[in-house]
């Protein structure tokens, strides 16, 4: 399977040929640089080029790349002293979220995330990313812990949706999601949700009330997958990209609906290029936002968080 | 040409004569030709089975409040089309046409046995019933109205889940909706009918305090096709019916739909 999307080809094919230049020049011993140096700027110039001129769905695609980091690759680069904590203390764990508690700057910190697993097994074991209600239930145990010893939540968004299987159904989906949120509006801590990759639906959004939303710049968040929206409107799920243009799923589409507060940067290629200062784009964010929310009383908040989704929406009057 | 034409409008008239609009329907449930006067009168359940057909708004207005107490609320907000979506305005327009309604839910204040309520009522026939911007504002309306006032809540659910065509808006209203029940300290029962899914399931509808569903109501989270492609394996017969939710732990009850206003009346004595 390519490692590379369509659109990123041409940067994938510089960065080969700089390579290549590279070790051709380690071999002769210098006199390269000059070439070399020129290509790097030319990779540069391209990949921006590319990468701002991206149609919603290649966002899309961007979103859901194989090497997009997830929410462990971001624990293991910005959390100190990292504990998981497991299960809903109810029926299981499940490994496709992923609760515990680590320090980012001094501060302890509830991380919730989705998790969609690396590897063929891995992925398997974390079922892609889609939580049964038990992953939803786990959350919210955690972030309530968050709530009773005072330490603010982040939460990771990256999931392709609740998992639409029979024991999910059997053991509720709709009221452990339909649960999480109307809880997560009143944990009197800070919460601050972040869509890494994908927001899939009502299986986002049980872990995505908080007092600041943000999104990565290449992220996607949406009500229904493009798949499922053409498969609707057009009965054909070739329409995706039709379909995600229709949808408004991009983090600036969001930002001016006022459905996020704002979009981290992710590196110069994408989050998938470079873990590390995706990860360091990401803490920075975190840190921002914290500092802006920790001062503020509990019933403050509550009340805030509560107000601010209370006025989502665009309705007409007569 | 002429003599085709003419064929088709005598095929047609015979047509009617056989089966004059509407008079008769089929049931979905036991496949019994049924007269519809007579299923009406049974408030759309078969007598025969006991299916109960979906209805629309008004009837369950008639069904659970006392006769002309019913007053309206934010019957005045429309629905706008903020993502230039394809077909959303014509799928309005005629939505408006066939229900007489907004959008898709009609809100208000009435009496249950000279009990007064904050009620209300989805519409499947606009859109699939589905929650876009003015469902949840007025839910959430309902819900403030219910909080300030100290009346009970009641909120009769029909929808296939959140509106498409609103997109990410859409999918708000299900915070804006499930964080406003937060402040509400009466009564909320929530009554689930034929269908009662995705989005919609997955926020208010499952709140209640108390949850009723009618019988045979279809009532989930995913929808059954895409479970089935996804587990590659046909759904066991009763999957997400009312009595599969009775059994799991999802619903207080499963009630006929003649027996739902007592139900209410009886409950809100021993709540409220």
């Amino acid at each position: 399977m390519a490692k590379y999307l369509e659109f990123e080809r041409p940067i994938i094919e510089l960065k080969e040929k700089i390579e290549e230049i590279k070790s051709l020049n380690e071999g002769k011993g210098g006199g390269l640089e000059k070439e070399i140096k020129k290509l790097e700027k030319r990779l540069s110039v391209v990949r921006e080029e590319i990468l701002s001129r991206l149609t919603p769905w290649e966002k899309v695609e961007l979103a859901r790349h194989q090497d997009r980091p997830y929410t462990l690759n971001y624990v293991k680069y910005l959390f100190e002293d990292w504990k998981e904590l497991h299960g809903d203390r109810n029926f299981a764990d499940d490994p496709s979220i992923v609760c515990g508690l680590g320090k980012l700057e001094g501060v302890s910190f509830v991380v919730v995330g989705h998790e969609k697993g690396r590897r063929v097994k891995e992925k398997i074991k974390r079922n892609f990313g889609m939580p049964h209600p038990e992953g939803y239930r786990k959350a919210l145990r955690v972030m309530k812990l968050g709530g009773k010893f005072g330490l603010p939540i982040i939460t990771l968004i990256d999931t392709p949706g609740a998992y639409p299987g029979i024991g999910a159904e059997e053991r509720g989906q709709a009221m452990a999601i339909a649960v999480n949120i109307k809880e997560m509006a009143v944990i009197p801590v800070p919460i601050i949700v972040i869509v890494t990759g994908e927001g899939g639906s009502g299986g986002a959004l049980a872990i995505g009330i908080g007092d600041r939303v943000y999104m990565l710049k290449f992220a996607v968040y949406s009500v229904i997958s493009p798949e499922g929206c053409a498969s609707i409107l057009w009965r054909d799920q070739k329409y995706k990209q039709e379909a995600a243009k229709a949808l408004k799923l991009t983090a600036l589409d969001l930002l001016k609906m006022n459905i996020i507060d704002g979009i981290i940067s992710e590196p110069e290629g994408g989050a998938h290029t470079d873990h590390k200062v995706a990860a360091r784009l990401l803490g920075e964010a975190i840190i921002k936002a914290h500092n802006e929310l920790k001062d503020i009383p509990a019933p403050e908040l509550i009340e805030k968080r509560i107000e601010k989704f209370g006025a989502m929406g665009i309705l007409k009057e007569s | 040409m002429q003599w085709f034409k003419r064929r088709k409008s005598i095929e047609d008239k015979s047509k009617k004569r056989e089966i004059p609009d509407g008079l008769w329907i089929k049931c979905d449930g036991c496949g019994e030709i049924l007269y519809k006067k007579q299923i009406e009168k049974n408030l759309m359940v078969c007598p025969k089975c006991n299916h109960h057909f979906r209805v629309n708004s008004p009837l369950y207005k008639t069904l659970l409040l006392d006769e002309g107490t019913f007053g309206e609320k934010d019957e005045n907000l429309l629905p706008a089309d903020p993502l230039t979506f394809k077909d959303y305005q014509e799928k309005i327009k005629k939505s408006r046409k066939k229900t007489f309604l907004n959008d898709a839910i009609v809100c208000g204040e009435g009496k249950i046995k000279g009990r007064d309520v904050e009620i209300c009522i989805m519409d499947f026939n606009f859109i699939g019933g589905t929650m876009g911007s003015v469902v949840g504002e007025k839910v959430k309306r309902a819900i403030q109205r219910a909080s300030d006032k100290g009346l009970p809540l009641i909120i009769v659910t029909a929808t296939g889940g959140a509106r498409m065509q609103e997109g990410m808006l859409s999918l708000m209203q299900m915070a804006k909706t499930a964080a406003a029940l937060n402040r509400l300290h009466t009564p909320f029962i929530s009554i689930l009918t034929y269908p009662s899914t995705a989005g919609v399931l997955a926020s208010y509808a499952s709140l209640g305090d108390v949850i009723i569903a009618e019988p045979g109501a279809h009532i989930g989270f995913a929808g059954p096709r895409v479970i089935e492609q996804t587990i590659k394996r046909e759904l066991p017969e009763g999957f997400q019916r009312s009595e599969f939710m009775l059994e799991h732990g999802f619903v207080d009850m499963v009630v006929h739909r003649k027996d739902l206003r007592d139900t209410v009346d009886i409950l809100l004595n021993h709540l409220y």
